[in-house]
This record gives structure tokens, sequence and C-alpha cells, in this order.
């Protein structure tokens, strides 16, 4: 019975957090792209727009959804609802506290990266079900983008599953214990090429989420909206919420791996209240780095991940190893 | 003696049940649709429900590669190779030998039968010899032990898996990228 309180908790839990981060992390990206711009942003419905995003949420819930001629009914419907349901099941091993986790498993990084492996082919769907030129290119993509950025990605996972020698999330962050010079990126006597592979897994988890720079598969200037091109209502909302779920799971995990997690960064008060500033500072940067930088090519994305992201991560792991045999 | 349904015991075999229901409703659509998009998700429905079967049979991490691997790169490669090649599939109507469809009948019964006796006269492993195994931990060190030698002719096998990619990959290619 305790057991399924606990689950029942966890659930309303996540849910409630998850639905007003979605909710908000909106309201946060707008509001800095417009002040990156020079403008206000949202600024009218509430004090400082704060009820924009409630108001966003109705409007969107009371849109007639249309299914194009040419679509494929069941995927093109199924497709938002599935790009949702990877993105939240990973919610259940992210440990926000040392005991504040819905479930620890063994192999919680594993069960990360094989979840979110699924969401790429809902977007290959959607692209696809659209029925769409448009939305065909941007879902193929989207997803060759995301295959060439998960290989850096799991290389750099690795080095820090050896370093740890586990895979559990918790006895990640266990390890890390005591202040900021004894977490992952600053773990010279690991491997010293530990910083740069911090930003590896970072600019990885950017083109992994399909955020600017990196945002080829709903190119507006190309590709009218990508793969969302022919989603409307509730389809697009679901999309758009996948997208912020992915960006704080990206980030959770940049968190976990490298920053230490729950650990306070001077070793005195742990708790989730640290795992939530870091991940907000890190969304923070992912949103700064969107409206900052202009987006790339094709060729020097792809370009980018085979010929400098794998290499380096390969070498990284080769040290790593020496490291960790020499001392 | 059938367990009453909210006990563990019968959440368990209620969820087992679904299970199977997921693979084999994955596996229908994949054979029995016309459009070749569907098929591989039914496919990606199937896989799902196998990885959710080794995750209740206590071998998650055979369950997570069923996931990682399948769902995440096989599915992917499909549907990719579908839309590069007939993005939207003219419908040819295929010629139908009118022998094909006694002969899927008479195969696939003598499959069936063929499992059936040996799932019902084969000699199983008691289940507590075997109760520990599916764990990341046990997996690894007996990749790396007992065998070994697997691990290492699987990983060349991939290393020349990836070098033949890299040379079709340059032969189809020109000079300027």
């Amino acid at each position: 019975m305790d057991e399924l309180i606990r689950i029942l908790s966890y659930f309303v839990g996540i849910a409630a957090f998850l639905g007003l981060n979605l909710a908000y992390l909106g309201w946060v990206e707008r509001k800095g792209a417009g002040h990156i711009q020079r403008r206000n942003g949202p600024k009218e419905v509430g004090p400082y727009g704060l009820l924009q995003p409630l108001a966003d949420g109705l409007k969107l819930m009371s849109k007639q959804l249309i299914v194009p001629d040419n679509a494929d009914r069941i995927l093109y419907m199924a497709a938002p609802v599935l790009c949702m349901v990877a993105s939240v099941i990973l919610f259940v091993a992210i440990p926000w506290g040392e005991n504040l986790v819905p479930r620890e498993f063994d192999f919680g990084l594993l069960m990360i990266f094989s979840v979110a492996s699924a969401a790429g082919l809902s977007i290959l769907m959607g692209g696809w079900a659209s029925g769409n030129k448009y939305s065909l290119i941007a879902g193929t993509r989207a997803v060759s983008q995301s295959v060439a950025y998960e290989v850096p990605m799991l290389i750099t996972a690795i080095t820090i599953v050896m370093i740890s020698g586990s895979m559990n999330l918790n006895e990640i962050v266990r390890q890390q214990a005591g202040g900021f010079w004894h977490w992952n990126f600053l773990a010279f006597n690991k491997s010293i090429f530990m910083p740069i592979s911090f930003l590896v897994f970072f600019t990885c988890s950017m083109a992994e989420t399909n955020r600017a720079p990196f945002d080829l598969g709903e190119a507006e200037s190309e590709l009218v909206a990508g793969y969302i091109t022919e989603y409307g209502g509730m389809g697009f909302g679901l999309f758009m919420m996948a997208e912020y779920a992915n960006l704080m799971i990206g980030c959770s995990l940049t968190t976990i791996l490298f920053l230490g997690g729950w650990q306070c960064p001077f070793g005195i008060f742990p708790g989730p209240h640290w795992f939530l500033i870091k991940m907000y500072f890190l969304i923070w940067c992912f949103v700064w780095i969107r409206w900052t930088y202009p987006r790339t090519t094709l060729w020097g994305l792809l370009n980018l991940s085979w010929k400098y992201l794998i290499p380096f991560s390969l070498v990284n792991l080769l040290v790593t190893a020496l490291f960790i045999k020499v001392f | 003696m059938s367990p009453s349904l909210f006990s563990p015991e019968g959440l368990a075999g209620v969820i087992f049940l679904i299970l199977i229901g997921v693979t084999l409703t994955g596996a229908v659509i994949a054979t029995c649709t016309k459009r070749l998009i569907r098929s591989v998700t039914g496919l990606a429905i199937c896989f799902v429900g196998v990885a959710g079967l080794y995750y209740f049979l206590n071998s998650p991490f055979v369950a997570m590669m069923e996931l990682l691997i399948y769902v995440g790169a096989v599915c992917v490669t499909i549907a990719f190779a579908i839309m590069l090649a007939e993005p939207n599939e003219a419908r040819v109507a295929r010629k139908i030998s009118p022998l094909s469809g006694s002969l899927a009948t008479i195969c696939g019964g003598a499959m069936a039968y063929a499992l059936g006796y040996a799932a019902v006269n084969g000699q199983w492993m008691a289940p507590a010899i075997k109760i520990n195994d599916g764990s990341v931990k046990e997996m690894g060190m007996s990749l790396l032990t007992t065998y070994s030698m697997v691990f290492e002719v699987v990983s060349i096998v991939l290393l020349l898996a990836i070098i033949g990619a890299l040379v079709l990959a340059k032969a189809g290619r020109d000079k300027q990228c």
C-alpha cells in the first residue's frame, strides 16, 4: 500500500511539475528572446505577461483539429502523442535529490538513452504522415541529426560510466560529493579533457533536442516550420511541449553527469534546490544560445559531429581509460 | 488456483497479458497493412512489447537494448530507407501466385507446431539458477570473463561493418564535400 501511495504521489508530482515547467519555459523563452532582441516579449496578459502560457494553452486546446487531405490519418494523430510519451517516461529515472527519485534504476543512464532514442521515430512518423514535402525533408533532417549526435553523446556518457563504475544516476551524483572541485567536469585526475568533454556533451544535448543553432529540423526560413508544418492546435502544442520536456531532460542529464546533481558547490547543504538551480541555469544557457547564434548549415552540422566531436570523444575515452589504469 | 485480480500476482499477470497483447498487435499490424511505413510502426510497437516482456522477466539490460537498438536504430533505419526510396509509394498490384497462400499456411502451421512442441516437451532451466543473471553488472562481468572470446569476435564484426560502410560511402561520393 505504501508503494502504491508513493507511486501515485510521484505521478501527480511529476505531472504537476512538468505541466508548470512546460508552460513557463515557453514564457521564459519568449521573454528572453524579446529582451535579447530589444523588445519586451509578452507583457499584456497578466503582470509581466505571466498569464500568457494559460492563454496560449486555452487557444491551442480550443482550436479545431484539422487533418490534411494527404495525411496518413492514424500516424498523423499518433505521432505527437508518441513524441510526448517518450519524453515524459524519462522523468521516472531523474534523481532530483538524494531520496527524491521516482525509481532508482541500476541502469538509469542506459534507460534514458534507450527511451530517448525512440523519440526520433515519432518525429520521422510525424514528418512522413503529414503528407507534405517540407515535413518529410525536415523529419529526415531532424533524425539524421539526432542519430549523428547520439554517437558522441553516448561515448562521452561512457567515459562518465567508466569514471564512476556505475550506470546508476544516484550513484554517479553521490560520487561527486563535497564541493565543486569534485564535480566531474573538473575531474582532472580522471582525464585532463574533462571540461572539454562537458562542452561536447552540452553541445550534443543541444543538437539532440533540435534547438537553434542546430534546429535544422524546423528551419523556418527554409522549411516553413519543419515537421510541425501541418500540425495545428494541440498536435502542435504536444510537439512544442515535448521539445521543452527534452530540453529539461538534456539539462538534467548534464547536471547529473557533470555538475554534481543535487550536490552543493561548497559541500554544506545539498538538496534538490541545487539540482533545480543548475538545471535552470543550463536551460537559460540554451535559450541564450538559441537567440544569439545563427543557424548552422546541414553540412556544418554533420561535419561538426563526425569530424570533430566523435574523434575527440574517442580520444577522451582512451585517455580516461589510460588515467584509470595508471592512477 | 488463480490469484485475485488486485493481489500483486494478479496485477503482474494482467501486465504480462497486456505486454503479450501489445506484441501480437504490433506483429499483426506489421504484416497486414499495405503501407510500408505503417508496417514499420507496427514493428516498433512489437519491439516495445518484447522489451516489456524482457523487463517483466527480470532482464532489464536486454529490455533496454531492445529499445535502443531495435526501436531506436533498426526501425529508424528502415523508415529512412523507405523514405529515400519511395516516399509516396505507388500502389503496384503485385502478382500473387495461387500457391503462395496455401504454402504460407503450411509453413506457418509447421513452425507453430514445432515451437509449441519444443515449448511443451523441452527441458526448461530451473528458475532459481538464473535469478540474478539479467542485471547490468553480472552481464558485464560475464562478457569480459567467460564470454570474452565472443565479445571480441562481435567487435571485429562491427569494425568490419564500419569499414565496409566507409568504403561504400567513399565510392559513391564526388570530391567537393
